[in-house]
């Protein structure tokens, strides 16, 4: 099977990495680059767990091939902290017990995130359309929506 | 699989004419759940978004331009885009969720062949061409003559739309897509309704176009019930012939998202209820807009 050389900017940094050219996003971030943030939860776009920013765009690492990432730019949870400080959403997340098992989470954070970046202060509608990609069977969403709703008006605060 | 991201339409069509099993892709939204379920398996994968055509989209003299594989996200975001074609531009939003929408597109929602694709009524209610091109050169199609059957297209094993034209929205026109799905969000329409209409000076309907998705092995139109309203002002007497037609126009199929029974009941109401809301907007588009 031939192995595609693929460069990209992951989290500031950039990173070059062998992929089957077939590969999803997901596996070659999980196996080649070792990001296991980004989760596998449904592997066909319908749960969000995979959920990075491509080029600024929130989008489901597995329904992405990866050769189509070469010179581009992607965001994981992995790169949501400064440093050894956790990003507004995370810390609200952990203080709001906005999670269970965690493997929706990454995901949740960057869809979240991605939110934020372009509606600094959303309402709880458009908060529950704007993670309507994101499944959860743990936490019946509410402390998700009111854990981002903490995290905007911090970061608004900030 | 391989992997090919061809830079010109031409060497897209070069790489298809070479190879013995290709699938292009846009978003691959469809095509990846495709090949994890087994039901594809090309020999090569081929990215058209490496050709700018098939990215662009231009609001030209007459007609808009939207490439094939832009991300449905642009066009609801585009402001122009969207207030000139409301009924086109909700239909495309309906696809998925943010993920989706920023890969998902009109090329790659109508060649996907899914008899309940959104975005497909919408497109044909308001005229649009596809641009075909292939390896004996390009062709100008209807949109509703793309599709053949669920899963199916009239495309040759080499061709690929590269854009979409949709001529410019006339005066007091307005067009409306309706879908009715068993949640509130993230599900495939049970039903769906594209609806435009024009209304003359006497607020009269002059022309009208109704198209169903969902309820058969394509898309329908319903010509009865675009006769019983052309030439007459809308009220309760017209809109149950609307009503009874798109009902009467359904081929459906019993499944886990509805009924037969049901699906023929909801498509004569959301028929209705698009009739009158694509007579609102043409009300409120005065002669001069583009």
């Amino acid at each position: 099977m031939s192995r595609r050389h693929i460069t990209a900017t992951i989290n500031g940094d950039e990173v070059d990495f062998l992929a089957e050219e077939s590969s999803s996003l997901l596996n070659a971030l999980r196996d080649e680059v070792g990001l296991t943030g980004v989760k596998e939860g449904c592997g066909t776009g319908d749960c969000g767990s995979c959920s990075v920013l491509l080029n600024d765009c929130l989008t489901c690492a597995c329904l992405v091939f990866a050769p189509e990432v070469e010179g581009g730019t992607i965001v994981t949870v992995e790169g949501l902290a400064n440093g050894g400080e956790l990003h507004p959403l995370q810390q609200c997340f952990l203080e709001g017990a906005a999670l269970q098992c965690g493997i929706c989470t990454p995901g949740f954070l960057i869809a979240a995130k991605a939110l934020l970046d372009r509606n600094p202060n959303p309402t709880e509608t458009e908060i529950r359309y704007a993670l309507a990609g994101n499944l959860c069977r743990c936490t019946g969403y509410d402390k998700i929506v009111r854990a981002v709703q903490e995290a905007a008006s911090q970061i608004r605060e900030a | 699989m391989k992997y090919a991201s061809p830079s010109s339409v031409e060497e897209a069509t070069g790489v298809l004419a070479g190879a013995l099993s290709a699938q292009v892709f846009a978003g691959a939204t469809d095509v990846v759940p495709q090949i994890r379920a087994g039901r594809k398996q090309p020999e090569i994968l081929v990215d058209l978004k490496g050709i700018k055509e098939l990215l662009n989209v231009s609001n030209e003299a007459t007609h808009w331009r939207v490439g094939a594989a832009t991300p449905t996200a642009r066009l609801t975001q585009d402001s122009d885009f969207s207030s000139e074609f409301p009924g086109l531009s909700e239909a495309a939003g309906l696809i998925g969720s943010d993920q989706i929408q920023n890969r998902s597109s009109l090329g790659g929602n109508l060649c996907n062949g899914s008899p309940a694709a959104d975005s497909v009524p919408a497109m044909v209610v308001n005229g649009v061409r596809a641009v075909v091109a292939g390896g004996s050169g390009s062709r100008t199609v209807p949109v509703s003559e793309i599709v053949t059957g669920p899963g199916k297209t009239s495309l040759a094993d080499d061709e690929f739309i590269v854009e979409f034209e949709i001529d410019h929205m006339p005066a007091h026109t307005g067009d409306a897509y309706l879908r009715l799905i068993p949640r509130t969000e993230m599900d495939i329409a049970v039903v769906g309704v594209g609806v435009r209409v024009t209304l003359n000076n006497g607020g009269q309907v002059s022309a009208a176009d109704i198209v169903l998705g969902a309820v058969a092995p394509t898309i329908v139109r319903v010509p009865e019930a675009e006769a019983a309203l052309v030439g007459n002002q809308i009220n309760d007497e017209i809109l149950a012939t609307v009503s009874a037609a798109a009902s009467a126009a359904c081929n459906p199929i019993d499944d886990k998202r509805g009924t037969i029974a049901y699906r023929k009941q909801v498509a004569g109401v959301l028929a209705k209820r698009a009739v009158l809301l694509a007579a609102e907007r043409a009300a409120e588009r005065n002669g001069d807009a583009k």
